[in-house]
């Protein structure tokens, strides 16, 4: 695990340019929308060859619409997602290139997705009760036609005992209410990796599972990572387990990443107030450490229309004249790749 | 500083009937609990935590069947209501330093007579009132009319997404008036007052008791039903996963105040959560739960500093921690029994490392194994004995 971390192989996977994603606010089916949301909101970032992305933030900041977004379920309002792939599906044009995957359509959308996969927070909803799992596990085979049905089952048995769902032949005609929650969550694992992709997006793959059941589920991507060097986005709002899980995270609020490092540095070492203060609100495992919280004003709001200026400046201790003034704060480097957007840091 | 105990539960015993087969729910759980305390109650979703609450505030569903077991309520002697609803009732009295247990076969002004078994002999036994500091009601014993009166006043509970039980169609303020009134006589202009000082308390302004739970956010209707659950100012609260649904700052802020609440108000309160961290911040004694039953109860310090039990230090490694060196963590093998069919001897047996023959064939007695440490383990991973 920790030899994977230390490895210099940086070569970028997906590159992330100025990502940006309104949802129009109707007043009725009509009407025409006079504002927007601004879920995700001119957001850049990079995935290297093998890591482990995590995108961290409270509920409503724009981490899962980030996610559906880098696999293309929902269509970005503008930016662009560069995504280095063996073979361009729109000109089938040989060597490693990168296409950009926000414009891709049709057939070359579907190619497209052999490359990238998604698991989803919940297995008691993201699997179709009526398939069995073979069914589920060998379907996107279907879709892109690869393999005869013997063949399929083969490498279906092989992906069940790679997630640690043995014997394979135990589960391949059982339906998902047979399973537990843990089990369900190893099926949607095995039916994101059928296709040897070489980007996952996982949406708080854990969340929905019990303790003593989470750590086997994180183990086992953190070995399918080793093993086939599958980099992930990984989406989390614990910091607990994106520490666990990640190589390098990025802090979201409202839409903006607010902090971006890697996962030590910036756990061990936040530099952004909001980054402060969730780290101060996470709850340590030992009642001998008293936590000193940092204060910060309200709640979240909903980045419907909002102003030019930081989005963090209603709530944030620090706040001058100039993060009301001028607009929101660009990500700046503060050295060694930790990336900081504030005017006062 | 002499403590005195508010709950006692001793060999709790409840199964649910399904068509599947009888589902063992809580086994044979004992703990106690003192004035002022914060009990965290820890394990996995399906281990009984919520089901001994039930259990506790009789607020089980029609399927489920109560087999055993004793749950006493402990108020002052000098509470008159509370001694009355105990006469013919199972009691336990705490006098002159002394514990006595019986019937509670008379009543008067100056005296109570208590029917008690001793080395299989019964006698009565009659004391003072102004003897005695504490008496505890067996509530199990009592019937939904006796009940009533101490649910809200005596235990409230906090249940769990209990944000999402608000009426959308009443103010929030009037919901609780409401509560209030059924429990307690109080004048309109009065309860209006306490609900007032209640959002204080709880960090909501006043104005918001005449909105509607829709112009709440999550944090400030959660907030709204931790002043419910207050309202009647009761001995115990139970809060079962208060703040499993919120985002990290909002929880962080809703179980400081809680703790603050706990304190300034010296209540007692059992917490039910998955989290680990979560009850680590709470909590001055844990209770941990595995499949039905109460595998350890000791003081959380010496609980997650030297646990006993290798489910509680299973559970313990299994947490990933913002603090401290970053390790592998180690998974648990196997998952969680299915509690028709729980696994013979100790429950935990199939998945434990340190499990040899004789915890396959009998149940571990839950004894105590360092100075207030209490576990159910044939092989603890330490232990004075």
């Amino acid at each position: 695990m920790m030899a994977i971390q230390t490895q210099t192989k940086t070569e970028t996977l997906v590159r992330v340019e100025r990502l940006r994603k309104l949802y129009p606010v109707t007043a009725g089916v009509f009407a025409r929308a006079r504002s927007f949301i601004h879920a995700v909101d001119d957001v850049s970032f990079e995935i290297n060859h093998g890591e482990i992305f995590g995108l961290i933030g409270e509920s409503g900041c724009g981490k899962t619409t980030t996610g559906k977004l880098l696999v293309r379920l929902i269509d970005p309002t503008s930016g662009h997602i560069y995504l280095r792939v063996a073979q361009d599906p729109s000109t089938d044009s040989q060597g490693e290139q990168f296409v950009d995957i926000a414009t891709l359509e049709g057939r070359t959308l579907k190619a497209f997705r052999r490359n990238a996969q998604m698991i989803f927070q919940d297995p008691y909803e993201s699997l179709n009760p009526r398939m069995t799992i073979f069914d589920i596990v060998s379907e996107p085979l279907g879709i892109h036609g690869i393999g005869t049905v013997y063949e399929r089952e083969e490498r279906v048995a092989e992906l069940l005992s790679l997630v640690g769902l043995t014997p394979p032949e135990s589960f391949l005609f059982r339906y998902p209410h047979e399973l537990s929650g843990g089990q369900r969550q190893r099926v949607a694992i095995a039916r994101a990796m059928i296709l040897n992709p070489s980007f996952i997006v996982a949406d708080e793959p854990t969340s929905m599972l019990d303790v003593s059941i989470r750590t086997g589920v994180m183990n086992l991507m953190l070995d399918l990572r080793e093993e086939f060097g599958i980099s992930y986005l990984y989406i989390t709002h614990d910091l607990a387990v994106a520490r666990y899980m990640c190589d390098r995270i990025a802090v979201m609020y409202l839409g903006k990443i607010v902090e971006l490092g890697h996962t030590e540095e910036v756990i061990q070492n936040p530099l952004h107030p909001y980054t402060r203060a969730l780290i101060s609100a996470v709850p340590i495992p030992d009642p001998t450490v008293e936590r000193q919280p940092i204060e910060i004003k309200g709640g979240v709001s909903k980045p419907i229309d909002p102003a030019p200026r930081c989005r963090f400046y209603e709530r944030c201790p620090i706040a001058t004249d100039r993060c009301a003034r001028e607009d929101h704060p660009p990500l700046e480097d503060k050295g060694n790749g930790h990336l900081v957007a504030c005017y006062e840091i | 500083m002499t403590t005195y105990p508010v709950l006692q539960v001793e060999h709790l015993t409840m199964h649910y009937t399904t068509r599947k087969g009888t589902v063992k729910a809580v086994e044979n759980v004992s703990f106690a609990l003192d004035k002022g305390e914060a009990l965290g109650l820890v394990g996995e979703s399906g281990c009984g935590k919520t089901s001994v609450a039930l259990t506790l505030l009789r607020l089980l569903p029609e399927n489920a069947r109560f087999l055993g077991g004793h749950a006493y309520f402990f108020r002052d002697g000098t509470d008159e209501a509370h001694a009355r609803r105990s006469v013919g009732k199972l009691v336990k009295v705490f006098s002159d330093g002394q514990e006595h247990q019986g019937r509670l076969l008379e009543l008067d002004k100056s005296a109570l007579v208590l029917d008690v078994h001793t080395n299989g002999r019964t006698q009565h036994l009659r004391l003072g009132r102004d003897q005695i500091a504490r008496l505890g009601v067996d509530l199990t014993a009592l019937s939904d009319e006796e009940m009533r009166p101490i649910r809200w006043r005596g235990i409230s509970m906090i249940f769990q997404a209990a944000m999402n039980s608000l009426n959308p169609v009443y103010k929030v303020g009037d919901q609780i008036i409401e509560a209030m009134q059924t429990h307690m006589p109080i004048s309109i202009p009065e309860a209006r007052e306490r609900v007032a000082q209640l959002f204080q308390l709880v960090g909501l302004d006043r104005q918001l008791m005449d909105r509607y739970p829709h112009e709440y956010s999550g944090g400030m209707k959660q907030r709204a039903v931790i002043a419910m659950a207050l309202a009647c100012d009761p001995d115990i609260i139970i809060a079962d996963e208060p703040t499993t649904a919120l985002d990290v700052i909002v929880q962080d802020k809703i179980l400081r105040e809680m703790r603050q609440i706990q304190k300034k108000l010296n209540m007692s309160m059992i917490y039910i959560s998955h989290d680990i961290a979560v009850i680590a911040e709470v909590a001055d004694k844990v209770g941990v739960m595995y499949a039905g039953g109460l595998v350890e109860f000791g003081p959380a310090e010496a609980i997650f500093k030297s646990p006993v039990h290798p489910y509680t230090k299973a559970l313990m490694s299994a947490f990933p921690s913002i603090k401290g060196e970053k390790v592998k963590l180690a998974a648990l093998p196997g998952e969680p029994p299915d509690l028709i069919k729980p696994p013979s001897g100790c429950r935990f047996h199939p998945r434990c490392p340190y499990a040899t023959e004789i915890c396959e064939r009998e149940v571990p007695q839950f004894v105590e194994h360092k100075p207030k440490q209490y576990a159910a383990c044939w092989n603890p991973l330490s232990s004075l004995r």
